[in-house]
């Protein structure tokens, strides 16, 4: 008599994502699960007890029939079959103990379930690259989102390792902490913190979006930051900057602003949603340059005199010379150009 | 009981390898045929098996000796000492510009498992800790750079050196770079190549950038 199976399964759909990549293997840790209960410790439990106590009752009923034939014959069955039933119960345990571990296990190590979120080819992405940059026209229909996590995940660590060329080149002093882990901490913390920002917006605004298409939408917006950075850290103008950030960061966040007033309705909420979501973008893009980009200070410094700019990241001790240099090498490129 | 299923390991994937720690002492757990043999036997053999990836790394042919074999002192040995050949950035402690040892450390693990998941979830057939072994194997071009250029820095920092120092490091990258994809890129289906080369170029880029950029005080 097998145990009852009427409990809901809980876990179907990650079931059915990760029952393909059984035959194949291609989880983190190759331990795989072949049964497809759901994953609920105390289902087991509650499946083991259920299952004890049927044997209980089973050897109780064995016994008693046992019990009218011969006293003696029954005193010895009932404590050889306790004793049998000892070490199937430890058996059990065992095994109960074993593949909750492994359940356990596979559950927080299988990366299947991402799977689908990586599965694209460099075609899309370099279209999806581009895209990113072109706002839409047609805003009252709901736009795709591709929901695709290979994009702006290579999107975020390119936009690290531009924020590190740029920190390296303005010698940028961290006090606490590591020159690595801020940048990291700064890119990623910008990806995910403001993408469950916005989600949670896009709930209260009833916006027709998921996380991973939020995720997925940010990560995109991304290049617009990862071109402007890459070049106005080598080739520092003041102004060209500022031509970048209005139209390169102008045109990503565009896109993603018709993309999201298309997915929503009423216009307090389009204008609450996209309002956040342009002023954090182009804020962060800001950010990025002046945070990181002591030169950039010092073209401040000559041009407005002695008053020191509102952000400034805690600059080294530069001799006198070495700025006189500076401001000598802004004014000689300014002229130039 | 027919419920009870076991846990079974897929049998498609080799993950093997060797993790026998040379220092002697005799584990019960290591077979019987390797317990009775002089420690100087056990040692020599990791060392030739380490020393075999290197050489297979220095020239990247098409073979499948450092994929069926994964060790991971090699990686270790490369990390270590990357990780201490960029210390000494700055004599005074409160200019401290260059990455810690922990941070290279950090950066060289955490930045290998990315690409493992990256290319698992891409599709790939090669395994975890094969992918960490080739991908930590194949930073040794780059220690050789930090070697060359730390001798480099030795004799002066100005512009000429600055030269040498850019085309050592760029062409000890392109070097790991295409060594890496030799391995890796077999694994993936031949139209994701390029989704799985590109990380592994941003990652060697960050280590080849922190070389370039060390300067001592």
């Amino acid at each position: 008599a097998g145990p009852s199976r009427g409990r809901p399964r809980g876990r179907a759909g990650a079931d059915s994502v990760s029952a393909p990549a059984q035959g194949g293997g291609s989880a983190v840790i190759d331990m795989e699960n072949m049964d497809d209960t759901s994953g609920s410790s105390f289902e087991d439990m509650g499946e083991m007890h259920q299952r004890m106590k049927e044997e209980e009752e089973e050897e109780e009923a064995e016994g008693e029939a046992g019990a009218g034939e011969e006293e003696d014959g029954e005193f010895l069955g009932m404590k050889g079959l306790r004793g049998q039933l000892g070490r199937q119960v430890a058996d059990q345990m065992w095994q109960v103990g074993k593949r909750q571990a492994s359940r356990a296990f596979s559950l927080y190590a299988n990366i299947d379930i991402l799977r689908p979120y990586f599965d694209v080819e460099p075609i899309q992405v370099r279209a999806r690259l581009l895209e990113s940059m072109i706002p839409v026209k047609m805003i009252h229909f709901p736009q795709k989102i591709a929901g695709e996590l290979y994009g702006p995940l290579m999107l975020v660590f390119t936009l690290v390792a531009i924020l590190l060329h740029g920190m390296k080149t303005s010698d940028t002093i961290i006090r606490e902490g590591t020159l690595m882990g801020t940048a990291i901490g700064t890119c990623f913390g910008y990806w995910l913190g403001v993408s469950s920002f916005m989600y949670f917006l896009a709930y209260l605004c009833n916006a027709q979006i998921t996380m991973v298409q939020m995720l997925s939408l940010l990560g995109y917006g991304l290049f617009g930051h990862c071109i402007t950075l890459f070049v106005t850290y080598n080739i520092h103008f003041h102004s060209l900057f500022y031509i970048f950030w209005l139209v390169v960061g102008g045109l990503s966040t565009l896109r993603m602003v018709a993309v999201l007033v298309s997915r929503t309705v009423g216009h307090t909420q389009r204008l609450i949603l996209c309002g956040t979501l342009a002023a954090l973008h182009m804020l962060f893009l800001l950010y990025l340059h002046f945070a990181y980009h002591k030169v950039v200070e010092g073209i401040l410094d000559t041009l407005e005199g002695p008053n020191m700019p509102p952000f400034q990241r805690v600059a080294r001790d530069i001799p006198a010379v070495s700025n006189a240099v500076l401001n000598a090498t802004a004014k000689a490129i300014a002229l130039t150009l | 009981f027919a419920g009870l299923a076991d846990v079974s390991v897929a049998q498609d994937i080799p993950v093997e390898g060797e993790i026998t720690v040379p220092v002697g002492s005799h584990s019960p757990d290591e077979d019987y045929s390797t317990l009775d043999e002089p420690v100087k036997d056990t040692i020599m053999r990791d060392l030739k098996a380490v020393g075999k990836k290197f050489v297979h790394v220095m020239y990247p042919r098409k073979s499948s000796a450092l994929l069926r074999d994964w060790d991971l002192w090699g990686p270790l040995v490369l990390c270590v000492s990357l990780a201490l050949m960029l210390q000494g950035g700055s004599a005074d402690s409160k200019d401290d510009g260059g990455p810690q040892f922990a941070e290279v450390f950090v950066i060289i693990w955490f930045g290998a498992v990315v690409i493992t998941l990256n290319s698992k979830l891409l599709g790939g057939t090669i395994s975890f800790f094969q992918s960490l072994c080739v991908l930590g194997y194949c930073v040794m071009p780059l220690t050789v750079a930090m070697l060359v250029c730390r001798l480099v820095l030795l004799a002066g920092a100005g512009t000429v050196s600055f030269i040498i120092r850019l085309i050592v490091v760029g062409a000890m990258f392109a070097w790991s770079t295409l060594a890496s994809t030799a391995f890796l890129a077999d694994s993936q289906p031949p139209n994701r190549k390029a989704l799985v080369v590109y990380p592994i170029f941003l990652f060697y880029f960050v280590i080849s950038w922190m070389i370039l950029t060390f300067t001592p005080q």
